[in-house]
């Protein structure tokens, strides 16, 4: 019996060293993949940084302002006053659907007279 | 096993045969069996101990090559875990109240050099020169090729140059990484950013620390890593602070001025929306602060904050008003305005004369200065004092800008009957136009105090009470008719119901000694709407001259008052700001029935 128990002992050793050993093993590739993964986050950043200064350096009041006024006459684009303010009775109501044509009325009624080409 | 008998049969018998004793004979086969017995146990232990030894010899020799390869290795920190942002040591960026980049880093790159390790330092230094054609080339070459063994060539390189830089392929030039802050607005808001520039520098990293402005007030809490980077949002708006500033600069250059401020600010919240200072300058580059002359020629010197002046007229609201509080008089009363008023050797007098007596919302208007000092008689030095405390002119504003310590009131040294009546038309008290957008948002917001912020918030402030509701809504009425009927008729903006008070102050003279005649500190302190009001605009000249008419204009009238109402046109729609137009009945449409 004791033998039996020695035997288990051991073998539950070994079963556990080895799960150790593999869960170790993940461990360490899971940091790896960890580490890798915020050097890409890193790297994105760093990008999504650049892109957001850049975004911000195009997008400057003075070269907007700039750009409206190279571009005044395609875009007729103004600074914002106070007359840009609307009222809603100012704006019309929604013209209504023309309505399908059910019984079709024949408009062209008048025959062509002979002898004239109907061009 | 066979075991030996202790009394082997044969030999007994036969040693019985020749009478020997029996007992000698099993004696030494005991003995034998013990001698057999001691060596095996002998061998046995010599066994166990040679194990025992060879455990322990691996055992300590495992030990001592580890601490062999642990002292030998660099030191690593040992990782079972892993943390949650790893882009954190970034300073965090400054965004306007709509979360548009106002300051951000940008990735570059040192370049530095080993002198040591080129191998041909003369073309190195002229190749360098080429692209960098502010070095001199006997100077990188004497330092090439004398024993320094470090040297920084450039500290920010553009990615160009890097490329370049490389193409030299000299083994001494290296580069390291940089992080650099960029403000990509330029010159827009460079008071309130300040800049920043590098502090403890290393070859792999540097430091970027704030030098002025927001940039210098926050810096602990832009480079705390606790924030992970979290942007620092302000109150300005960019929109409404580029438009401001477009405006400002053209007024500035109409109205001959030597410099210009303008405040715009959130009665309830207190925060600052816009506040601009000309001149100004591009913080990506900023210029190097003034070792000689004054400092408020600087274009560093934030006029809105920094320059206390003597703002003069805009003060009277606060003798009026608070008389109003006291109880001393009302809208109506009759002021005594017969003038000179006399008091000691000083004489008080009008810049017209407006008569025997005008009402006291007419003193505002027509910016009585006898009126006014004597409401102030009526009201006393302490509690003046006392009220313009409570406002906030007592001391520095508590903006969070680093040079907001700088811009302190100067205050009397001794406060006389003589300074209560100048003080209240705002001569004998110095302040900055920002002191002044704060007092006129406390007074005229329903009447608490409301203290000036550069951090956006969304809850209205709830400071202390200043005034009573009721003599803040008349307060408004009155700033209202000094547009509809008074000083400031330029100032009429239509569907903004714009109220305000003019100040025209002559300046001091430097060394002492009174005041210039041709020069003067116009200032326009206005509420749009003045109905409800949500906004207080400070508009602040420095020697302005409007040279249109015959002589040169430099009343606040003529020359702050029209750009402040346009400042207003401009930037009363960009906050959202629907103009109130009364709107007349349809035409061609009759009413049948109600």
């Amino acid at each position: 019996m004791r033998t039996v128990l020695f035997l288990m002992a051991a073998l539950a050793v070994m079963g556990l060293a080895f799960w150790s050993y593999q869960e170790n093993y993940q461990t360490r590739d899971a940091l790896g993949e960890v580490r890798s993964l915020h050097a890409q986050i890193g790297a994105n950043h760093e990008r999504l940084g650049m892109l957001r200064a850049e975004w911000a350096y195009l997008n400057r009041p003075d070269r907007l302002s700039d750009l409206a006024e190279l571009n005044f006459k395609r875009l007729g684009l103004l600074p914002l006053m106070p007359d840009a303010f609307g009222r809603v009775d100012q704006i019309i109501y929604p013209l209504p659907d023309v309505l399908p044509i059910i019984v079709p009325i024949e408009v062209d009624s008048a025959p062509v007279p002979a002898g004239e080409d109907a061009l | 096993m066979i075991r030996t008998p202790l009394r082997p049969l044969a030999r007994i018998l036969k040693a019985r045969e020749r009478g020997e004793d029996t007992h000698a004979i099993e004696a030494e086969n005991l003995r034998l069996r013990h001698e057999t017995m001691r060596d095996g146990a002998r061998l046995r232990a010599e066994g166990r101990l040679l194990v025992l030894g060879a455990m322990f010899a691996i055992a300590f020799g495992t030990i001592g090559m580890r601490m062999g390869a642990l002292a030998s290795t660099a030191p690593q920190e040992p990782q079972a875990a892993t943390r949650g942002n790893p882009i954190i040591g970034q300073r965090s960026d400054i965004t306007d109240r709509n979360g548009r980049i106002l300051a951000t880093n940008l990735e570059t790159h040192s370049l530095y050099a080993h002198p040591r390790d080129m191998v041909d330092p003369d073309h190195a230094a002229s190749e360098l020169v080429k692209i960098f054609p502010e070095l001199k080339h006997d100077k990188l070459l004497a330092d090439f090729t004398g024993d320094r063994k470090f040297l920084w060539i450039r500290r920010q390189i553009s990615p160009e140059q890097m490329q370049a830089v490389h193409d030299i392929g000299s083994p001494g030039l290296l580069f390291g990484p940089r992080e650099m802050r960029l403000y990509p607005n330029g010159a827009i808001a460079s008071h309130i950013l300040g800049g920043a520039s590098y502090g403890r520098e290393g070859v792999a990293s540097a430091e970027v620390i704030g030098v002025a402005g927001v940039e210098r007030k926050f810096d602990e809490r832009l480079r705390d890593p606790a924030r992970e980077g979290e942007p620092l949002a302000l109150s300005i708006d960019l929109t409404v602070q580029a438009a401001a500033e477009e405006v400002l600069a053209g007024g500035m250059s109409i109205m001959n001025a030597k410099g210009a401020a303008s405040v715009l600010m959130d009665v309830h919240t207190g925060e600052i929306i816009s506040m601009v200072s000309l001149p100004d300058f591009d913080p990506n580059n900023r210029p190097t602060v003034l070792t000689t002359g004054d400092q408020s020629d600087s274009p560093l010197f934030n006029r809105a904050v920094q320059g206390v002046y003597e703002l003069g007229s805009v003060f009277k609201i606060f003798a009026v008003a608070q008389a109003m509080d006291l109880g001393l008089l009302n809208q109506d009363t009759m002021i005594d305005t017969k003038g000179p008023l006399q008091w000691g050797r000083f004489k008080i007098r009008d810049f017209h004369d407006y008569g025997a007596q005008l009402s006291a919302t007419d003193v505002i208007v027509k910016s009585s200065n006898i009126g006014t000092a004597r409401i102030a008689m009526q009201i006393g030095a302490e509690r003046q004092q006392d009220f313009l405390r409570s406002l906030g002119f007592m001391q520095a504003t508590p903006v969070e800008l680093s040079e907001a310590p700088s811009g302190a009131p100067l205050l009397p040294r001794q406060w006389s009957e003589i300074s209560t009546m100048t003080i209240s038309y705002g001569h004998g008290l110095s302040s900055s136009p920002l002191h002044l957008a704060a007092g006129y948002a406390s007074l005229l917001n329903g009447g608490t105090k409301v203290e000036p912020t550069l951090v956006r918030r969304d809850t209205a402030q709830s400071g202390p009470r200043v005034v009573r509701e009721s003599v803040s809504t008349r307060a408004r009425d009155m700033l209202r008719a000094v547009v509809t009927r008074g000083t400031a008729s330029f100032g009429e903006v239509q569907g903004y119901a714009v109220g305000g008070k003019t100040g025209t102050a002559d300046k001091p003279k430097e060394r002492g000694g009174g005041y210039y005649d041709d020069k003067t500190i116009s200032t326009f302190a206005s509420v749009f709407p003045a109905d409800d009001p949500k906004y207080v605009l400070i508009v602040t000249f420095d020697e302005p001259s409007e040279n249109s008419g015959k002589k040169p204009r430099r009343t606040a009238g003529w020359t702050a008052v029209p750009v402040a109402a346009e400042m207003i046109r401009r930037t009363a729609p960009l906050l959202g700001l629907r103009p109130q137009v009364d709107t007349s009945e349809p035409i061609g449409v009759t009413l049948t029935s109600n």
